[in-house]
Parts: structure tokens; sequence; C-alpha cells
């Protein structure tokens, strides 16, 4: 058994040698991904990192074993992956959805892990700070990036000194987004005043609440208030409040701008982390990372009828203008 | 073949899905009641355990009401079908399906982590032998006493009144049996041990999470037949024994499955996998007795 080990490695060395003197690709690396299901949006993630790990001359088949593992939605395969990766020791393993990066954490103690499309890393206990990750564990959250959203709100209203939020606190992730708001917007210099919308029938009304006292309305990402937001996009144009969306499908239902993010963009940056824990950073010193690239989208003829109009350069920076 | 982390973590997995297949085994085989409210109680073991031990509680009294809950959710089901009369397949989906929101609710979520609390399982971390081969031996143990009990239990009068119950309902309630009582009781072990195999799994895994109960049934379907395939039946004790084998035996086929390299398997096909294993292993005592009548 040794001695096969040591053909392997010294076989190994011999072909990352010769590598080298070809066309200085760097060592010949392992990389273990692990991924709860088959989705479309974790399909992009892993697609990204495996294509910024060729970007870097690190390509599958040549210089760079690629295992991944699929649990199709069962936690115990996804325990049982964990496992298999914890012996193999590859050089990192990348996990992809919560249940799969605590299956890992759980199992791989002595691996680097990188996790990604995890929303809220702290919460699952995977680190104990954003930017003290702890141990062998770092990687990429999806959580919206409300630090931008209330940004672009400034950007585009840089007198606007109230901001009404509407939302259903009976949704858990729209009040985790609200609590966002709430820290992220007194740093610009604008006052919070949020109305509740218990259903979409509430929604019309809790719009009305906030005639008179906001500079601007935000809406988050809440299934209550978007399925109603036609309501919304009416009192907002009558009163002249500029509208600003959390998600980039509303800015074509009538809110001004939004910025979105992709999942491919989110592996990418995935992929990057990975490419400095592959060339020795430890993982505890990098620190977790928010969505770094967003998708502007305007809506300029909305932003007409809310009584203001968009920066020529700010339409230019948009990945898609609706007309 | 696979690596020694991944032999003792399908042993880890194959004794905690063991108590499953002892739920199953009491089920389907005992009480001749299929019941699928293990895709619920699993979870809700978990559920209560990781929600109990994070919010302070004691590991140990967390997982004993984890065993309650199961066993709550079993005499839902049993109560379904003995007193208002619902089809026993249709009574557990109903349980079923109300406690994937029941779990939702006991998280207060979808997931409910554990990674980095103490847990039943924190003791085992500090010990000489490493971590990953003691917790396989710490369930083993556990799965031990638990067999050793329960063939006890069906040997026991009230034992041999729920097989009686089981094999044939109309000689044993003809014979004084309250049948009616020994479907609840029956179920109520059964998911108690299944909702016991959740708590423990959520403290082994690191989290809770409301969609591990997918599929629990027909693994643990697969352990009871698959055990039967491979191991004799001659006593009790063999046949309870039996479950636990195949249950440990369907972790290790899917540790092989996940080296693709070596069959041309991938993990992707492992429910494809599953269904054949356990068709054949349904048909295979069938071929054996048509193949002696041919000889004969």
């Amino acid at each position: 058994m040794m001695k096969k080990y040591l053909h392997a490695s010294f076989a190994a060395i011999l072909t990352s040698s010769i590598c080298s003197f070809a066309h200085a690709a760097p060592a010949e690396k392992h990389v273990a991904i692990t991924q709860i299901v088959e989705h479309p949006a974790l399909d992009a993630v892993r697609n990204g990192v495996k294509d910024v790990l060729a970007e870097n001359e690190w390509k599958e088949g040549e210089n760079l074993k690629w295992n991944y593992q699929s649990a199709q939605g069962n936690t115990a395969t996804a325990a049982q992956i964990a496992k298999k990766f914890a012996g193999d020791q590859p050089d990192a393993i990348v996990a992809i959805a919560t249940p799969s990066a605590q299956a890992v954490a759980a199992s791989a103690r002595a691996s680097n892990i990188i996790f990604s499309a995890v929303t809220d890393p702290v919460a699952a206990k995977l680190v104990k700070a954003w930017d003290q990750p702890g141990k062998n564990i770092t990687g990429v959250s999806d959580l919206t990036p409300i630090d931008k959203h209330m940004a672009l709100v400034k950007e585009i209203l840089p007198e606007a000194k109230t901001l009404g939020v509407i939302y259903n606190p009976g949704e858990a992730n729209s009040v985790s987004l609200v609590n966002l708001v709430k820290s992220e917007a007194p740093k610009l210099g604008l006052k919070v005043v949020e109305a509740a919308a218990p259903k979409s029938a509430d929604v019309q009304t809790a719009t009305r609440s906030l005639m008179g006292k906001v500079d601007a309305i935000y809406l988050p990402t809440d299934n209550t208030v978007i399925s109603a937001m036609e309501g919304v996009v009416k009192i907002a144009e009558q009163a002249d409040i500029p509208l600003f969306a959390g998600d980039t499908d509303s800015v074509k239902r009538g809110a001004i701008a939004a910025l979105g993010f992709n999942y491919y963009e989110v592996g990418r940056q995935t992929g990057q982390m990975l490419v400095k824990i592959l060339n020795g950073t430890a993982p505890s010193a990098l620190p977790v990372e928010g969505i770094d690239k967003t998708e502007l989208f305007v809506n300029p003829g909305a932003a007409e009828r809310m009584g203001i109009t968009l920066d020529e350069a700010l339409i230019a920076k948009a990945k898609e203008v609706i007309q | 073949m696979i690596n020694s982390f991944a032999f003792f973590g399908a042993l880890e997995t194959g004794f905690i899905y063991g108590l499953v297949a002892l739920g199953v085994f009491i089920s389907f085989r005992i009480l001749d009641f299929p019941d699928l409210t293990v895709d619920g109680s699993f979870p809700l073991g978990a559920a209560v355990a990781a929600t109990m031990t994070v919010a302070g509680f004691h590991p140990l009294t967390a997982t004993l009401c984890a065993c309650l809950a199961g066993a709550g959710a079993g005499l839902v089901t049993a109560w379904l079908n003995v007193q208002l009369k619902i089809l026993h397949l249709l009574a557990s989906i109903l349980t079923m399906i109300a406690l994937y929101s029941i779990n939702l609710r006991i998280m207060d979520g979808p997931n409910k982590a554990l990674l980095g609390v103490e847990t039943l399982l924190s003791p085992l971390d500090n010990l000489s032998v490493p971590y990953y081969i003691a917790y396989p031996i710490a369930f083993g143990i556990l799965v031990a006493l638990v067999v050793l009990l329960l063939v006890w239990f069906m040997k026991t009068e009230i034992g041999l009144a729920m097989r009686a119950t089981g094999s044939n309902p109309r000689m044993a309630s003809a014979n004084g049996i309250n049948t009616k009582l020994m479907i609840l009781l029956g179920m109520a072990i059964s998911n108690a041990l299944v909702a016991l195999a959740g708590a423990l799994f959520a403290q082994s895994q690191g989290s809770a999470d409301v969609t591990m109960g997918v599929g629990v049934i027909v693994i643990g379907l697969a352990s009871v037949i698959g055990g039967e395939a491979v191991m004799p039946k001659r006593t009790l004790f063999l046949w309870i024994l039996a479950c636990i084998v195949g249950a440990i035996l369907y972790r290790l086929v899917i540790a092989v499955a996940l080296n693709g390299e070596l069959l041309g398997l991938k993990a992707q096909d492992l429910n494809l996998i599953t269904a054949i294993l356990v068709t054949l292993a349904i048909v295979a005592p069938q071929w054996k007795s048509f193949l002696k009548r041919a000889k004969a």
C-alpha cells in the first residue's frame, strides 16, 4: 500500500516538474467540491469556481484533480461525501450551500474549507464572525448587499433624509433584511421609517402611510409586498416619491433602480478565494466575503414619472436599461 | 478501495440509520403497518434536539425529549388509523406533511446549526482515539444496547402480543389482546427510535435541517430488506441484527459509489442503485424457492 502511494507521489512530482519545464503551470492540486443538490444557481456557482481555476492555469485532467459530488438533496449522503473528502485530504474543499458546508465543517477538521452561497455563515455556525472566520474555514456569502443598495439610494438622491421600507413582518427573510437596512441606512444619513403589510391587500395602505414622511421608498425582497408591487408604483408616481427595489425584476415592474447579482459571479469570487488558498494562504487569514460584483438595472421612464431624472453617467453604468 | 475516513464514516452513518431500520422493522415487519411518518419524525428528532441544545438544555435532556417527540408523532399516526379509521398509509402521509410545518416552527427556520455547540458527542472529541473512529464506536455500543433491549422486549408478554397483532389481528383480538393499544404502542416505539436517530445524526452532522427527512423511509426499508437478503432470519435476534447489517451495507455501497472512478458510478446514480438493490433483494428469495422447486 505504502509503496503504491510512493509511486503515485513520485509520479506526481515527476509530472509536475515536467509540466513546469514545459509551460510553467502551477503544481498539481486536488480540489474537492460538494453540493447539496443540482440547482441552476448552485451549478452556476460551481462553474464560476472552475472557470477561475482554469484562468489561473489549473485545468482538470492536467494539473487539477477536480472531484465533484452532489448529495442529490440527501443530507445523509452529504455527510458521507464530507467524510470521504476528509479522508481524501484534498488541497481544498469547496462546499456549496449551507447543509453541505455544515457537513464538511463537522467532518473535515484538518482540511482547508471554502463555502459558497451560504446566506448567513454566522447563524449557520460555520464561522465566529465575518472578519474573523476562525479555524480552517472561510467563504463567500450570498446575503443581499444592503449596504450597496443604500449607497445607490444616496447616489441617486444625495439630498434624501428619510427612507421608507414596506415589508411583511411575518416573513423571516424580510425581517432580517429590514434589520440590515436599519443598521446600514443611518451610516449614510438616512432615517428609516417602517410600514408593515401583513397581507397583499395591506400594501397600498402601508404605502399611503409613508406619504409626506419619506423622501424615498425601498422595497426589500419581500414576497407579500412584491406580489402587490403595482399598487406601490402607482402611489409613488402620484406622490413623486422615488421607489427603489432589492431585486432587478422589480425594476421592470416600475421601480427606478436596483442592484442585483448572479450566482456565476458568486462562484468566480469563491474561485478567487480558492486560488489564494491553493497558493498557500490559510483560510483563517481570509475574511468572509459578501457579494462583490453587482449588476445595476435602471428604469429612466419610471424615474421621470416619480419626479427625478437619472444621471447619464449612471445609466451608462447600468447592465440593463428598461425603457 | 475507500479511505479510512469514508469507511468509519459509513459505519457511523450506518449505525445511526440502523436505528431507523429498527424503527421501520417494528412498523413494517412486526405490526405490518407501512409507515411514512419516519420522513417527518427523523427531522423532528433532529429539530427538537438541536433547538433544545442551542437553547441551553443538557444534550441528554434534549435527545430524550427528541425521542418523546418522535413517540408523539407515531401516536398521532396510529391514532388517525385506529381511532379515525384512516387508511394506515394515508394516516402516516398526513402526519409526515404536518411535521414539515411543525419542524419549521420548532427551529424557527429551515436550519439549526450545532457546530461548536456542546453536544452528546463533544466528550468524544478529546480522547486518544481520533473523533472519526470514536464516533462510530460510541454509536455501535448504543445500537447494540438498543438491539438487545428490543430482542428482550419482543419476548415479553407485551412484545408477543404486539407480534401477534401484526401477524393475525383477528386471532390476536380473539385471544384478548387489545390490538389498538398494541398498534399505538408499537408506532410510538418505532418513531421514537427514528427520532433518536435524527437527534444523533444532527449532533454528529453539526446541524438539523428541515430537508433531512427526504427518503428516510426508503433508506430504512432498503436496510431492512437488504439485511434480510444477506442474513438468516432463523431467530428473532438474527432478524433484528439483520436490520443493522443492512443499514451498514447500504452506507458502504454509497461510500464505494462515491469513488466514482472505481466502477464508473457517481453519487448522482445513488437513487437508481438503491431502487435496483431493493428490487433485487425483494425478488431474490422468490427466485431461490423457484430454483429449488425446479430442481426437485
